[in-house]
């Protein structure tokens, strides 16, 4: 075990990447100077050739970079902000995602896409978002959420080392947090959640940065003699339904934490995976139907909060207590 | 590099004679060109006959009249290359070796389609042929060759990809920021235009700026070659050019072909809507068919045409009596390679 912060491990398990499969490359906007995420720094000196920068032209270097894991790459794709997933959505949804299924299976798109997401930083509408909702029903896609520097090294490199495309969502405001990474434990296969704290209470299920305030949640209900199970997503396609249904069906109560709208995201997915297993009364906590402004002042009101999900909670036991 | 217009039969075979010369994948001989083009355009008129009948449906992009287009550009190709290809894109993959009969069942929505019927015309990928992929949406296959490209450049493996594309895609995103990254990065591509002078049904000079295609070749800093695309040796010298450059390391080149679709946009237009038939009229007379007859023995093309057509119609017998896929498999089927 070695203690890095959030940007180290993912450098640390794109290098590692770049060491085991000389078919890895790594493209994107200033990559080669180490990214303006400092994701990438001295990785264009260690492996030369294979770290490469680009125009800003999302949609040409991703296209291009799934035309290329088509011919035998194994493509590591920058994309500086989620937001711009936006302009790629053509390859990733119309070319990628589909073509192991429509070629018939005739060659994987092992197709690796990093992008920073999350609000908290003033930087307005187009800068903030989480566009993770958008990408849920697309079959032949992956999603990935790290919210630890163990995940960010663990399942970047299972990303990587995945033959079919991946967009990992790293939340910019995770980058410096340190924590253990284990670089010798072996790489997983993309879709387990993870309890960050046992309970059997109440389920709280969450992702990315909302998983910090889960934690800070159930710590408070601790207090009041509450239990929580804390569940880490850390995958939303494919989902961890088995994880979800295993602790609803012990606490019989769930809150889905998510910093998005409250249409179309995991947090509903969530909710009907656990209804479909059995018995649950349930809670979302989700931002406003709105964009994400960028004053600091609306900004930190239409974040989810702990505050918001101590209440959620709470409130799930007491109506449960009221029946009785 | 020539402009539109009648064919010299002299200077086409000599240009043939200079390319045999350099033949590598014995693709360049001119009945083997030939044979390729009717195979194309007899496929494509039972593609629209079994459109009519209701037996393919969904929609068809019919490729009679730009068969020169394919076939002269794939010929200049070798074992290892790759193509990516529109929606209009069976005779680029009939032209890059496709089993015909294969890709008719896919077209019919067969389990031995290409594609196990999965994909359908729009999205044909047939990688043993070297067939990245027909792509559906306009533009896709400009991505999809540069990142051919891209990874040619990595691996160091020699390998050229071309894209096709219509007129109506060098208006895309696609088009302007691939040719830039291509440029760029001096991509072993060649990017074809198959300009044939309508998007649809819309003429290109009224949607394109400056209504020109070989022009914007410029602005990327890119050679910009305009081929007579109804002359399949022209065609043929012209892309072995581009390809020539391509893998000698020096970049991408734009090559505008300029043809003529016989047939409407899709299904069951005719093209009479948009297109002049006087204009109709003198396309037809520069058919690339009998352009290329011209230049061929006596009874040459006789011969290859009636042995094509008998075999379109095997292939049109045997894709249709070809077995349907199985719904109750797919129900289970999951879109994503995992391991066993």
């Amino acid at each position: 075990m070695t203690t890095l912060s959030y940007r180290e491990a993912v450098t640390a398990a794109l290098a590692a990447e770049l060491e085991r499969d000389e078919a890895v490359v790594v493209m994107g906007e200033d990559v080669v100077l180490g990214g303006v995420w400092v994701t990438t720094p001295g990785l264009a000196e260690r492996f030369p050739g294979r770290v490469i920068d680009t125009p800003i032209s999302e949609l040409a270097f991703t296209g291009a970079a799934f035309g290329a894991a088509v011919r035998g790459l194994r493509p590591v794709v920058e994309i500086m902000f989620a937001d711009f997933l936006w302009l790629v959505t053509d390859t990733l949804v119309n070319q990628a995602s589909k073509y192991w299924y429509l070629s018939n299976g005739q060659a994987p798109v092992p197709l690796t896409i990093r992008t920073a997401a999350g609000a908290g930083g003033r930087f307005g509408a187009c800068h903030s978002q989480t566009p993770t909702g958008a990408l849920l029903g697309e079959p032949g896609l992956k999603l990935i959420c790290p919210a630890t520097p163990g995940d960010a090294y663990a399942l970047t490199r299972a990303a990587v080392q995945d033959d079919n495309p991946v967009v990992v969502f790293e939340h910019k405001f995770l980058y410096g947090r340190r924590g253990e990474v284990d670089e010798q434990a072996p790489v997983e296969r993309i879709g387990r959640a993870a309890y960050r704290r046992r309970g059997d209470d109440v389920t709280i299920v969450s992702a990315l940065a909302a998983v910090e305030k889960a934690i800070a949640a159930a710590e408070i209900l601790a207090e009041d003699g509450i239990a929580a199970d804390v569940i880490d997503l850390r995958s939303l396609r494919p989902f961890d339904a088995e994880a979800i249904a295993e602790s609803t069906g012990r606490t019989g109560r769930l809150v889905v934490v998510e910093d998005g709208p409250p249409l179309g995201g995991y947090a509903a997915e969530v909710v009907a995976v656990a209804a479909e297993a059995g018995p649950v009364r349930s809670a979302r906590v989700s931002m406003p139907d709105l964009p994400l402004p960028a004053s600091m002042a609306l900004e930190d009101s239409v974040l989810t909060n702990v505050e918001e999900i101590v209440r959620a909670a709470d409130g799930l036991v007491e109506a449960q207590a009221v029946m009785r | 590099m020539l402009g539109v217009g009648g064919v010299d039969g002299r200077n086409a075979q000599g240009r043939l004679e200079k390319l045999r010369a350099t033949d590598d994948s014995g693709r360049r001989d001119l009945e083997g060109l030939y044979r390729r083009m009717v195979l194309i355009r007899l496929f494509e008129d039972a593609v629209q006959r079994l459109f009519v009948q209701g037996e393919i449906q969904g929609t068809t992009h019919l490729y009679q009249g730009q068969e020169a287009v394919a076939v002269g550009v794939c010929a200049a190709l070798r074992e290892g290359d790759a193509v990516a290809a529109t929606y209009r894109g069976h005779g680029a993959c009939l032209a890059m070796g496709t089993d015909p009969t294969a890709l008719m069942a896919e077209l019919l929505g067969r389990e031995t389609g290409v594609c196990g019927g999965r994909a359908g015309t729009m999205n044909v990928v047939d990688l043993e042929h070297g067939v990245i992929g027909c792509f559906g949406i306009v533009g896709g296959s400009i991505a999809a060759a540069t990142g051919s490209g891209l990874a040619s450049r990595v691996r160091q493996d020699g390998t050229v990809a071309v894209a096709f594309f219509g007129d109506g895609a060098v208006n895309q995103a696609y088009f302007h920021e691939c040719l830039n990254f291509a440029s760029v990065m001096a991509l072993p591509v060649v990017y074809v235009c198959e300009n044939n002078l309508y998007g649809e049904w819309t003429r290109m000079e009224s949607v394109t700026a400056g209504g020109t295609i070989v022009g914007r070749a410029a602005a990327y800093a890119l050679p910009g070659l305009v081929v007579d695309g109804n002359d399949v040796v022209g065609v043929l010298d012209s892309a072995s050019a581009a390809v020539a450059r391509a893998r000698g390391g020096e970049g991408p080149t734009l090559v505008e072909a300029r043809t003529y679709r016989h047939k409407g946009h899709s299904r069951l237009d005719t093209g009479e809507r948009y297109r002049p038939a006087e204009e109709v009229e003198a396309w037809l007379g520069q058919d690339p068919l009998p352009r290329t007859e011209a230049l061929l023995p006596a009874g040459t093309a006789e011969r290859i045409r009636q042995e094509a057509e008998a075999g379109v119609a095997r292939v049109v017998e045997e894709a249709l009596s070809a077995q349907w896929p199985d719904p109750d498999r797919e129900r289970s089927a999951v879109p994503t390679k995992e391991a066993a």
